[in-house]
């Protein structure tokens, strides 16, 4: 809409404002992007999030919206082009269990995963792969994306984990997109993934792994002392 | 109206989660069955509804189920349509506060560990508690609910919690009303509607299930 104020606080490193930006990027939303230092946050975001002091922050026409989830949907009902949801109140819910699922499930193993010992390593490893092969279950063989023939919520909710798990493979030595176990959900990804709009705004693979690596190698340092 | 049993609700009665759903589905006026499961003890019919989490509450419409509570009132408020204002504000950005709060009861409401602890764990759980409550306070300010004038899926989301708060006010030795009034007038405006007064537990109830939990902790 002509006049509209759009700003997307944000972290380059970061999957959740990356997410956000796919959404705006498929609606055509023109907006600016403002570049957090996460240890030195603006007072600007402490402003707009003072309860979680997170990133990412949309804010329109001056006004916050937090949680990327929360912004995705806030997003596809405010640009009502190019819809992301379904309009079936089933599919709305299946959409929004999955985005819930990976959010709820993933995020806390890989966190677990930077626990001590090799064997520790192995067994969240082990619970992550049951987690994507159940997250490979909801999608259908003849459905290019989880949205139909294009990108919906589901697609653009979940796609961070198709650059995130290669990368923690890299640096924790642990197998998690395991492409003879979930076929399907590797082939999603990849597709995904390959949509120019999606593609054109994956921060550099090689900085985001050394970024990563970086902050794993200092939290082990601080257990092992 | 779609007959009964075209909507089927699988809960369990002490839960806060099914309440939420409870309470969304007597809002919009739906007929259901209600089936009651024993979680410790989970039904073949659960178990095929929700094999990703396998639990509760689950909503089967048409035969289809729908899992995790706030996803279900959400789908409740698309699928029946009343003169009543929607569980969810029309106007997307108060639509999204609605969701941004209905989330940060699922991530920061659990004072299980008021019961769970004792000594300074304990006093620690109960601070927390009232600082979680007095943040809602503010969230609240002037208004009669959460976002606003109606009563929505916000305050669905949180006022089942409200009826531990006997079990934890004597466990923990607290008085909430004096800590956070305006949180409890809260309360009590909520439970005026049938709707909610209807779908949550006697509180004494509760006490009686924290009791039979703390024995099997072995507290």
């Amino acid at each position: 809409m002509a006049g509209d104020k759009v700003k997307l606080l944000g972290f380059w490193g970061s999957p959740f404002a990356l997410r956000v930006e796919w959404a705006l990027r498929l609606k055509g939303v023109e907006y600016e992007y403002v570049e957090e230092d996460l240890s030195n946050k603006s007072p600007m975001l402490l402003q707009y999030n003072p309860l979680y002091k997170k990133v990412p922050v949309l804010v329109h026409n001056g006004k916050p919206i937090m949680e990327s989830l929360v912004i995705i949907e806030y997003i596809d009902e405010t640009w009502k082009n190019r819809p992301l949801l379904p309009i079936d109140p089933f599919e709305r819910a299946t959409s929004r269990f999955w985005a819930k699922f990976v959010d709820d499930k993933f995020v806390p193993l890989i966190i677990k995963m930077s626990s001590s010992t090799r064997e520790q390593k192995d067994k969240v490893a082990e619970e992550a792969r049951e987690v994507l092969k159940t997250l490979e279950s909801s999608l259908n063989q003849n459905k290019p994306f989880y949205g139909g023939k294009i990108l919906g919520f589901m697609d653009i909710a979940v796609a961070w984990i198709g650059i995130w798990a290669p990368m923690l493979e890299k640096i924790i030595d642990i197998k998690l997109l395991d492409e003879e176990y979930m076929p399907l959900l590797n082939t999603w990804f990849r597709d995904v993934l390959e949509v120019l709009v999606i593609k054109e705004c994956i921060p550099p693979l090689d900085k985001l792994l050394a970024h990563y690596k970086d902050y794993y190698d200092r939290f082990m340092a601080t257990k092992s002392n | 109206m779609a007959s009964s049993n075209d909507v089927v609700l699988l809960n369990f009665w002490a839960s806060p989660f099914g309440e939420r759903v409870e309470i969304a589905l007597a809002e919009k006026g739906v007929h259901y069955d209600y089936k009651e499961e024993d979680w410790a003890d989970k039904s073949s019919l659960l178990l095929q509804m929700n094999p990703v989490h396998k639990k509760l509450p689950v909503l089967i419409h048409h035969g289809k189920p729908i899992c995790e509570s706030n996803i279900i009132v959400q789908y409740i408020d698309e699928t029946w349509q009343t003169e009543d204002p929607p569980l969810l504000p029309s106007d997307p950005y108060l639509k999204a506060q609605a969701r941004f709060w209905a989330d940060f009861v699922d991530n920061k409401v659990n004072f299980s560990a008021i019961w769970r602890t004792k000594g300074e764990e304990q006093e620690r759980a109960k601070k927390e508690f009232i600082d979680l409550l007095k943040v809602l306070e503010e969230q609240l300010g002037e208004k009669p609910y959460l976002i606003g004038e109606s009563f929505g899926y916000a305050d669905i989301a949180l006022i089942p919690f409200s009826c531990w708060f006997y079990a934890v006010e004597i466990i923990g030795k607290m008085n909430i009303e004096k800590e956070c009034p305006k949180f409890i007038e809260w309360v009590k405006r909520c439970m005026e509607r049938e709707s909610v007064s209807k779908s949550l537990p006697d509180p004494h109830k509760i006490y009686e299930y924290v009791l039979e939990l703390m024995k099997k902790l072995g507290n």
